[in-house]
């Protein structure tokens, strides 16, 4: 087993050092902002993660067709993803537009 | 076009995604650019998605240390059902972010969490049965859908929490040892399903299933007052599950947005947590009524006074300076629109009128902002409360509506109280204090506030929107 996570490590060399870079932009994006915009950011926050629908449309894309439970899964999959993505996005929207200057 | 040039088109479209994720997220930190940046991650979401629809492409490394670009086409039928999902998806979402209520959006931000995690747990699995062999493929989809089902059914009972229907934290008797061990044995299952070399439908199902019940578990216990931060670390949970799904793709994207969400909110959770003085330990290992045996035998001295409306109305009219602090109950009631116009009307009358907004106010942090700023009241007049504590002293009349924990001295005199230590507005040094209350239930620590028992407070019981607009009415009337 532990062969099998050296070699892991070893052959996803480039995957975990971009995944510890991503870790710190996301710390220092994230630093110093005033509390008021703590519940607008979540929400942003939470409309990005969205992008888990690019893999359900990959997963969709790539089964094989005459998989239906795979294929009924994979639907329920990426309306969930869209709506993650549209919700998120428009109700960030709507907060933010409440900060607009007058 | 090659599979290998369409290839290269869809990694310079996630690379310019990814930036438009990172530049947007630092937008969003300043009240000037926020909606900007909201809007930017928002077009690069969309540009990663069609690419993702259109350009379905494999980069296989050959043995010879080149690489193969393999172009897979479905057929018609998957396009159509991908549209029809995303249409459905759209429509739905776009629908109910426009149509709810400001005072309901902590809830949505929750559930549409939750459906980010639901989608990352079901691509894992489906995807288990594709992998079986393959064990780095088989991390990151039994961890993909472990954290995306906890996600989501943590998220829904978040969302339940705050709207209402389930409003007590539910324990089990030793629900600590029970959530620990049940955590341990998933893990262990998980680890299993990875290195078992097991392929059978219902032990991974299984796993899924007790990673959902995980959510439940985990969200269950914890308290109402504590859903801000339970969903902002949901949230870095979701953006994990996602990351995971990236590393199972190889797919950038999904990595970046995943991993940014992830780090951004796993800090934002800590600084919510700093803002309400609560260590998140405390926070999931539920201090919060854990000691409310204590909190509820606080000895509450002196009586509940009430005042009337014209008197209400005397007072401030005649004062040199208001503060009014705004609590979840004025969002309830809808009533930020009568509170800017009876702000505006005192500043008519001479009188000074600021707002104390604690950082915890309402259900989020910058959630009382949000709403406040929907009624037009000046952003200036909003003062944090570090800047408005050392001003409560020389403050004649302060206006509490429907705020409760928020001024409960005991957070700061009594150390058996659940909320001590959490930092709160210290009205009980005003001169004055009028709180407008529904009736003398508990706030939502479900704790006494020894403020309403204080000899300077006068109670100003009913509907906040009905007593501001009867307030404004009677100070209308003396003018």
């Amino acid at each position: 087993m532990i062969d099998q996570i050296l070699e892991f490590i070893g052959t996803h060399e480039e995957m975990i050092f971009f995944i510890l870079l991503s870790v710190f932009v996301g710390v220092e994006v994230i630093s110093g902002v005033p509390a008021i915009l703590h519940t607008p950011l979540m929400s942003g926050a939470n409309a990005i993660h969205g992008v888990v629908i690019v893999g359900a449309i990959i997963l969709m894309l790539n089964l094989e067709p005459e998989n239906t439970i795979g294929m009924a899964l994979g639907f329920l999959a990426v309306v969930l993803g869209t709506l993650n993505v549209v919700g998120g996005f428009a109700v960030t929207d709507r907060m933010l537009e409440m900060f607009k200057k007058k | 076009m090659t599979p290998d040039l369409l290839y290269h088109i869809r990694t310079v479209v996630y690379l310019s995604a990814s930036i438009t994720f990172i530049i947007g997220l630092k937008q969003m930190g300043n009240p000037a650019t926020a909606r900007r940046g909201n809007l930017i991650a928002a077009a690069g979401m969309i540009l990663a998605i069609i690419v993702s629809v259109f350009i379905n492409v494999k980069k296989i490394k050959l043995d010879n240390g080149l690489f193969d670009y393999v172009q897979s086409q479905p057929p018609a039928f998957v396009y159509w059902l991908i549209l029809a999902a995303i249409v459905i998806g759209t429509v739905i979402g776009w629908f109910t972010a426009i149509k709810v209520k400001l005072t309901r959006m902590p809830e949505l931000v929750s559930m549409f969490n939750g459906m980010g995690g639901a989608c990352a747990a079901l691509i894992g699995l489906i995807e288990f049965h594709h992998n079986t062999d393959n064990t780095g493929a088989l991390v990151a989809i039994v961890l993909g859908m472990i954290i995306g089902s906890t996600s989501f059914s943590g998220s829904i009972i978040a969302f339940l929490k705050l709207n209402g229907s389930m409003k007590k934290p539910i324990r089990m008797p030793a629900y600590n040892m029970i959530n620990t061990i049940w955590l341990i044995a998933m893990f262990a299952f998980g680890a299993y399903m990875i290195f078992g070399g097991s392929s059978s439908t219902l032990l991974i199902t299984l796993l899924f299933i007790s990673a959902l019940a995980y959510g439940i578990l985990f969200v269950i216990p914890i308290g109402g007052a504590d859903m801000p931060v339970v969903i902002s670390l949901l949230n870095s949970f979701t953006g994990l599950a996602a990351a995971f799904g990236g590393f199972l793709y190889d797919n950038k994207v999904m990595l970046t947005g995943g991993i940014l969400v992830g780090s951004a909110g796993t800090i934002l959770t800590i600084v919510m947590c700093k803002a309400m003085n609560r260590p998140l330990f405390n926070v999931i290992f539920g201090a919060f009524g854990q000691n409310n045996a204590s909190g509820d035998g606080v000895a509450v001295t002196g009586s509940i006074k009430d005042i009337s409306i014209s008197d209400a109305a005397v007072m401030l009219n005649y004062s040199k300076n208001v503060v009014i602090v705004p609590g979840y109950g004025l969002a309830v009631a809808q009533a930020q629109h009568v509170i800017h116009e009876l702000e505006v009307l005192l500043e008519s009358r001479g009188v000074d009128v600021k707002y104390a907004v604690h950082p915890v106010a309402g259900r989020m942090p910058g959630h009382m902002n949000v709403l406040l700023a929907e009624s037009n009241v000046d952003y200036s007049k909003l003062i944090e409360m570090e800047d408005i504590n050392p001003e409560f002293e020389h403050t004649d009349v302060v206006l509490v509506v429907g705020a409760n924990d928020v001024v409960n001295p005991a957070a700061k005199t009594d150390s058996s109280s659940p909320i001590y230590g959490m930092p709160i507005l210290e009205v009980d040094k005003a001169k004055n204090i009028i709180v407008n209350k529904r009736s003398m239930n508990t706030g939502y620590a479900g704790i006494e506030n020894l403020l309403f028992y204080d000899p300077k407070t006068s109670m100003l019981f009913g509907d906040a929107k009905k007593v501001l607009s009867d307030l404004v009415a009677e100070i209308k009337a003396i003018g």
